[in-house]
């Protein structure tokens, strides 16, 4: 379904990986491994069209993702380092409007239920700037509750979480691969996705 | 959930921005009273001479209109880059071009709007005749949303930068100059008992254009600045 052929990426004037193709699958999940600046989330940000590859081909279900363009941002999610939450916002609201932003109607009803299940109870309509570090987190992945696209690119999702918000996560992770979705992730912390391999890509 | 249309976005989009502003309305409030600063200067400099004033107001209240605009032009883009939000809408499944017209439907609703609103009282300063004033009025409706479309292009392409704030009213003050020729030439032309019209027809010439332009221009302009 996402198929990468002889991606190459570079950052200024330093080349960060040439070569790489990997082919990811309906239900399958890729990690990518690496150290810091070894150029994961610069691979994960080309895999979304924010910046142009060097070299290579990225394909999806057989088309350029360049030429396919809004097709592809349909069926897509990208949960980068940034939250793209405002603090004047409520955390309602928030959701409201990334839903709206990718597309889609979502009901005060729906919002609260989501937040509700990321374990945000009673801070639905407080202003996001009252909220610790991993609420606002914890705000911006409702976003995984409340879309239909197919690939999820996670950069990072892990960070700032307590115990209880990874399992959580797990949890949405393996409930989006067993509807034949795909996600590509990247972590500096241990997931375990249940009953599933991860498939590891390694950048050096 | 349902799907939501191209127009939702747009109105999504100024809903958002709005909302945005009745919250931090500070910003809104300093742009608004630099421009009645910046106006009431000049009475005070200049004297009280009342042929001379009656002549200079016209520029002098579109000159200060366009500054105020510059003033709140950096943040058009900003905030949502600092935070984020930008790669969402970049990422949305609309165009991005019907987004970024309605965040500069929404920072003119917010910075040009209540300059058009509060210019008659600040004609008065300058003792300007009524029908000078209505057309005032008239060509600031027609000419700061030119400003707002055209300055987003300069937002979006210095967004990120330091020093991105005089960089930007360089890049677009040369732009806003036949905005300013046609703007307060139309004021200048009612005074003096000429036809109005041609003046107002080609401000309004330049919004259609910019209207049909900018938005793709500055959508173009953003994608660079992400890279």
């Amino acid at each position: 379904m996402l198929e990468v052929s002889n991606l190459a990426c570079s950052r200024g004037d330093h080349r960060l990986f040439s070569g790489l193709s990997f082919t990811l699958s309906p239900g399958q999940i890729m990690q990518v491994q690496g150290a810091n600046g070894s150029g994961k989330t610069s691979l994960l940000r080309t895999l979304c069209g924010f910046l142009m590859p060097d070299e290579g081909d990225i394909a999806w279900r057989g088309e350029n993702i360049r030429s396919l363009d809004e097709d592809y941002c349909a069926e897509m999610m990208y949960l980068g380092h940034l939250n793209a939450i405002k603090d004047e916002l409520s955390a309602v609201e928030n959701l409201r409007i990334s839903a709206g932003l990718s597309g889609l109607d979502l009901s005060d009803r729906e919002a609260i239920a989501a937040l509700r299940r990321m374990g945000l109870k009673g801070k639905e309509r407080l202003p996001t700037k009252v909220l610790s570090q991993g609420q606002r987190r914890r705000v911006a992945l409702s976003r995984m509750l409340v879309n239909d696209a197919k690939l999820w690119i996670l950069d990072e999702p892990l960070a700032a979480l307590d115990v209880v918000a990874v399992a959580l996560i797990q949890e949405l992770i393996a409930e989006h691969l067993a509807q034949q979705g795909l996600v590509m992730f990247t972590t500096h912390q241990p997931l375990e996705v249940a009953g599933m391999d991860i498939c590891n890509l390694t950048l050096s | 959930m349902k799907k939501s249309s191209m127009f939702d976005l747009l109105v999504l989009v100024v809903r958002r921005d709005l909302i945005l502003a009745m919250r931090r309305r500070a910003d809104v409030l300093t742009t608004l009273i630099f421009f009645v600063m910046v106006v009431s200067l000049f009475p005070l400099g200049v004297g009280p001479e009342m042929d001379m004033l009656r002549k200079m107001a016209p520029g002098v209240l579109w000159v200060a209109a366009l500054l105020s605009s510059m003033l709140s032009l950096v943040r058009l883009f900003s905030a949502d880059y600092i935070d984020g939000t930008l790669e969402q809408m970049m990422l949305s499944p609309q165009s991005l071009s019907m987004l970024v017209l309605g965040k500069m439907v929404a920072h003119w609703m917010v910075s040009g709007l209540p300059l058009v609103l509060v210019a008659p009282v600040l004609g008065l300063q300058f003792d300007m005749a009524v029908e000078a004033l209505g057309v005032l009025i008239i060509g600031l409706l027609l000419g700061t949303p030119i400003l707002s479309m055209v300055g987003a292009i300069g937002a979006a392409l210095t967004l990120g930068l330091r020093g991105g704030g005089v960089l930007l009213s360089l890049l677009v003050l040369p732009l806003c100059i036949p905005v300013l020729i046609f703007g307060s030439g139309a004021v200048d032309a009612v005074t003096t008992g000429l036809a109005v019209s041609p003046h107002l027809s080609l401000l309004g010439a330049l919004l259609v254009l910019a209207l049909a332009f900018t938005p793709w221009v500055t959508a173009q302009a953003l994608r660079i600045s992400m890279e």
